[in-house]
């Protein structure tokens, strides 16, 4: 006999499938339909795992998403930690073990997919209980687009725990109905298995649906594991139901020991006894029909425990009837047991102070210390709470603009009035949407006498002389105490969030579902104030722990991050390069040949283009033309010198500064026409310099008429670099008269190249004789393909970014965001020269005139030469005044911005930022290196070439 | 995840948006006739207020425009989107405009 506690003839399980699976090394079987947690308490299986702090034996105290206790951690056929036995679906070949409190991460990746859902409708409710399925019913009818999300597998919520009936017969029949209409309405989408766990502003509901974890090893893999459901909805019902609270007594945390309507869900649900011979301990109502439908499943109920004095006649007449022992104005003090609760210790609860205790043995020890309405999700988006003294817990203080709670969500308990409130809810949500809806006939329940007030029970004071509550848990997954609690208000906390912190209470997967209110109770008790003065921990998202893996849904590995390649990106793959991210693109950093170390091969590349020809692939420029009468009034405005005055055929170079004066960004313009111009930025600024002269154009001057568009993927560009650079387009653009009086320094023509209409400028960016091949994108493997041809016999050697830096650097030229860090202006720079005189304003011009900018002591870009010439210093190094590293704080001078080893000065070199750097060149300074220091002499930023006699070849 | 109404476009998430920071501060007519300190201001310093805050917002990842809206710095609230020079005086809780050293000049 595997299962010696399952009921005939009650639960939802489907019995003619039976299922293996092992916990802890052991071999048992459930049903489909069961969780684990059900399975394992179907086996006699109490005990899970050991707490987290004190090793104690924990056992399953819910039924549902609120266990704090039963976590485990699953083996196969998914590796997965932290779940909860109570929500885990049971499968065939399960393989899973208790975890006291620390799951282990799998090592192996996960093969599962995951993927995201964007949806969209008006009214979305949330939770499938009674007062959800009303809900969505008068939604779907008005002909609204509804959405309805539950975490469980079956729909009916609290009914498919309860033995309620509706129209006289099992709610389930009722509820099937009601899901049948749903499914055939178009616009209504029912999503099972589906929890929401985040509430946002304007009606975003995030939920986390298990598509496939209940199969276990026979889920497809084509169908994502898990799905994140992106839900905008114009009105949001939270019918999210209510979670029963336990009371503090000594020792309440023994296997065996369980709410009381968890213990009627195992019945009802799962058809499973969690005992033979219980104790029920309650404060309300809700504990009998608990009680009184397992006594007639079988259950020996030893004696009803209730706090309150008066127990309800008709609830009395019931237990009577069933021989049940009722002990009203009675309190458990304490339990017995080692690996399961043995005996409960009930005594009399007069003054406050309970008296002389009593054991009465039990296998199971039911709790009810009344409702808690399940309003996280409410309160995520900004929903007031505030605390009902009737039933001692949190309700919604009033509904917000789009959303709504219905049903024990809003502190409504009976089965008729969530119905009632479910359908109500509803038709205000119509409503503020302007819609209407037709009434829904209800359901009739079950006659019920009225409610009798529950008594509001924190804890039961210890009878223990001097007992300070170190025996009393609140938070049984942090293995929190009442006198933890108490430690922190005696420590001077006041603040709930502060006791939270301190204890931390409300901190583990259950965020505190059954400790949270209970806390706040205590603590009001110990400092004696009012609870609704009190308030409750703040509630955020997620509500249930999702896996980051859901969150990345298909944004993984090289879905992660849009990846962008230019046209000739093939061509430089088949030829070995190495690839640099910038920004989003994959840039050539170098291409090694066979053997080739990065040092070597950059030290080839740079001599190629210094001494022969090299050319790279420059299309990640970052491009955007400019159009319209006022163009040039436009660029004057913005770039620090002139732009109007270019005449069309040249090419002039310019640089961007804020209002503050710092350069933002730097780069060539081309006077294409009249009325057009071509702009070049920094590669990972393309976007940023775009939307900063849409800024300025939109906000400041909407008068003046240009146009920007980005055309940075419409042209393929070809630096083509090198004393030989003439030779080699001479060869490949025969109808261009490529004499330097013909065709100067920073001039551009038209002219066809190897046959492909191109445009062709003469720029420099590393001093050389230098072009650049601008042809559309489409065209640039043909017009690379015949330079690297005619290039052949002068021996055309591609390079990367890094001979690129290395090429710029020995001429001082800096990039903008490596060389500046937004604190630099154009004369920091060096770079006077850039900065118009003649124009009467720019933006950045007021700046320079600052106090602070005019300051000697700003920081300079200037050259660094270490002393050993091998040294290569590291960007980013600290630079110092003395060859001793003094005490802290040590005053530094500034930092190192680009290191490179150069072919060209056969030795290494640095640019640096550095305080008064113009006025220390010559001086020696240091930099902190591997605990000591390196000599370093400053020297003006261009290192090679000064007079420029190289870039005419 | 709140929705902006683009005044072009419409409802769109805020992720689509760039904040541009408060709305109304103009380019100084004349920059060379302010002292540093009034130069200052209109470089580096905005007002802070606590309740309705007039913003610069850019519909980035959609139309590429510029707007402004009134927005509640305290509950996220945007009270209203508008293109104009001021709030729409529909707005009971329309905020005083800011006046600082260095600005009448651009008024």
């Amino acid at each position: 006999m595997n299962a010696p506690f399952r009921a005939d003839g009650h639960g939802h399980v489907d019995r003619d499938i039976t299922l293996s699976f092992t916990f802890d090394g052991t071999a048992y079987t459930g049903h489909r339909g069961d969780t684990l947690a059900s399975a394992l308490l179907a086996s006699g299986v109490h005990h899970v795992a050991d707490s987290i702090k004190y090793r104690r034996p924990r056992g399953i105290l819910t039924a549902g998403v609120e266990e704090p206790n039963a976590l485990v951690q699953i083996e196969a056929p998914f590796p997965e930690p932290m779940l909860t036995s109570t929500t885990v679906e049971l499968y065939e070949g399960l393989v899973a073990r208790g975890l006291s409190g620390q799951g282990r991460l799998s090592s192996e990746p996960d093969s599962a997919r995951y993927d995201t859902v964007h949806a969209h409708c008006d009214v979305l409710v949330v939770g499938a209980g009674p007062a959800g399925l009303a809900a969505t019913l008068t939604a779907a009818r008005s002909g609204a687009r509804v959405i309805l999300v539950d975490e469980l597998p079956l729909p009916g919520g609290s009914l498919l725990g309860s033995q309620e009936r509706l129209d006289g017969a099992p709610s389930a029949a009722w509820v099937s109905d009601v899901v049948a209409e749903l499914d055939t309405l178009p616009d209504v989408r029912v999503l099972r298995r589906t929890t929401a766990f985040g509430h946002y502003d304007d009606g975003l509901v995030l939920a986390l649906e298990k598509r496939t974890d209940h199969l276990g090893a026979a889920a497809p893999e084509h169908v994502s594991r898990q799905r994140i459901w992106r839900i905008r909805a114009q009105q949001v019902v939270f019918a999210t139901g209510a979670y029963e609270r336990p009371v503090a007594f000594d020792d309440n945390d023994r296997p065996g020991i369980m709410l009381a309507g968890s213990a009627r869900t195992y019945l009802n649900r799962f058809g499973v006894l969690p005992g033979r011979r219980a104790v029920v301990f309650t404060t309300n109502d809700s504990a009998y029909p608990a009680a009184l439908e397992l006594a007639d499943a079988g259950v020996r109920i030893a004696a009803v425990v209730d706090a309150r004095e008066e127990v309800p006649a008709h609830w009395r007449a019931a237990c009577d009837e069933r021989g049940i022992d009722v002990r009203a104005g009675h309190v458990v003090t304490g339990t017995s047991g080692i690996e399961r609760v043995s005996r409960a210790h009930v005594a009399a609860f007069g003054q406050g102070r309970p008296g002389e205790r009593q054991g009465i043995d039990c296998d199971l020890l039911l709790v009810s210390g009344g409702w808690n309405p399940a309003v996280a999700l409410f309160s995520q988006a900004r929903g007031a709470l505030r605390y009902d003294a009737a039933i001692g817990a949190f309700v919604p203080a009033q509904a917000l603009a789009c959303v709504r709670t219905a049903g024990a969500a809003g502190g409504n308990f009976t089965l008729a009035g969530c119905l009632a409130d479910g359908a109500d809810a509803a038709a205000r949500a119509l409503s503020a949407l302007g819609r209407t809806g037709g009434p829904v006939a209800l359901p009739a329940t079950d006659p019920l006498p009225d409610a009798a007030p529950g008594r509001v029970l924190w804890r039961v004071p210890s009878p223990r002389d001097g007992a300070d509550g170190s025996h009393q848990f609140v938070d049984l997954q942090r293995d929190a105490l009442v006198s933890d609690v108490l430690r922190a208000t005696g420590a001077g906390l006041r603040s709930v969030e502060h006791v939270k912190r301190y204890t931390t209470i409300g901190t583990a997967h259950d965020q505190g579902r059954t400790s949270g209110v209970m806390t706040s109770g205590i603590i009001a008790e110990a400092l004696g104030v009012d609870v609704a003065d009190m308030g409750t921990m703040r509630l955020r998202p997620p509500a249930v722990p999702v896996p980051f893996a859901a969150f990345a849904g298909r944004n993984r590995g090289e879905l992660f991050d849009p990846v962008r390649v230019t046209s000739l990106h093939p061509w430089h793959v088949e030829h070995g390069a190495l690839f640099e991210d910038v920004g989003q693109w994959k840039r050539p950093w170098y291409y090694p040949r066979a053997g080739e170390t990065m040092d070597e091969a950059v030290l080839r590349e740079c001599r190629a283009a210094r001494t022969g020809v090299a050319l790279m692939d420059g299309s990640t420029l970052g491009k955007i033309n400019v159009q319209g009468p006022d163009a040039g009034v436009l660029l004057d405005r913005l770039y620090t010198n002139m732009m109007s005055t270019l005449k069309v055929g040249r090419v002039r170079y310019g640089v961007m500064c804020g209002v503050d004066g710092m350069a933002i960004d730097d780069g060539t313009v081309i006077r294409v026409a009249e009325q057009e111009y071509l702009l070049t930025t920094t590669t990972g600024n393309a976007a940023r310099i775009l939307e900063w002269m849409e800024e300025w154009l939109q906000t400041e001057w909407p008068d003046l008429r240009v146009h920007l568009t980005s055309v940075t993927e419409h042209w393929a560009t070809i630096p083509l670099v090198g004393p030989r650079s003439r030779d080699v387009l001479a060869l490949v653009a025969p109808e261009l008269d490529v004499d330097n009086e013909a065709f100067p320094f920073m001039s551009w023509r038209d002219t066809p190249v190897a046959g492909i209409p191109a445009r062709v400028c003469r720029i420099s960016f590393s001093g050389e004789l230098a072009y650049e091949v601008n042809v559309p994108a489409w065209d640039a493997i043909t017009v690379w393909k015949a330079l690297i041809a005619a290039g052949d016999s002068f021996g055309i050697t591609p390079y990367g970014t890094e001979t690129m830096h290395v090429l710029r650097a020995e001429k001082a030229y800096p990039i903008i965001g490596q060389d500046t860090d937004g604190t630099v202006t154009p004369q920091d720079l060096g770079m006077s020269w850039v900065v118009s005189k003649k124009k009467p304003d720019f933006v950045g011009k007021r700046s320079f005139a600052r106090e602070e900018n005019q300051r000697g002591d700003r920081k300079q870009l200037v050259g660094l030469l270490p002393a050993d010439e091998r040294t290569l210093l590291p960007e980013g190094a600290q630079i110092i005044a003395t060859s001793d590293i003094p005490a802290p704080p040590v005053p530094m001078l500034g930092h190192v911005t680009s290191s490179y080893r150069s072919d060209a000065l056969q030795r290494t070199f640095a640019l640096a930022l550095v305080r008064s750097g113009t006025q220390r060149i010559g001086e020696t300074l240091y930099v902190p290196l591997d605990g000591q220091t390196v000599a370093v002499t400053v020297t003006e930023p261009v290192l090679f070439d000064k007079e420029g006699a190289r870039r005419d070849g | 995840m709140q929705l902006i109404a683009c005044p072009w476009c419409g409802q769109r998430e805020e992720t689509e948006f760039h904040y541009g920071g408060q709305a109304h501060i103009a380019y100084p007519e004349d920059p060379y006739a302010l002292d540093d300190e009034q130069w200052a201001q209109y470089v580096f310093f905005r007002d802070n207020p606590k309740g309705p805050f007039a913003e610069r917002w850019v519909h980035s990842a959609g139309c590429r425009r510029w707007f402004n809206a009134l927005r509640d710095t305290v509950t996220h609230e945007f009270l209203a989107v508008y293109t104009g020079a001021t709030p729409p005086s529909t707005t009971s809780t329309a905020p005083a405009a800011p006046q600082r050293k260095g600005q009448e000049a651009s008024r």
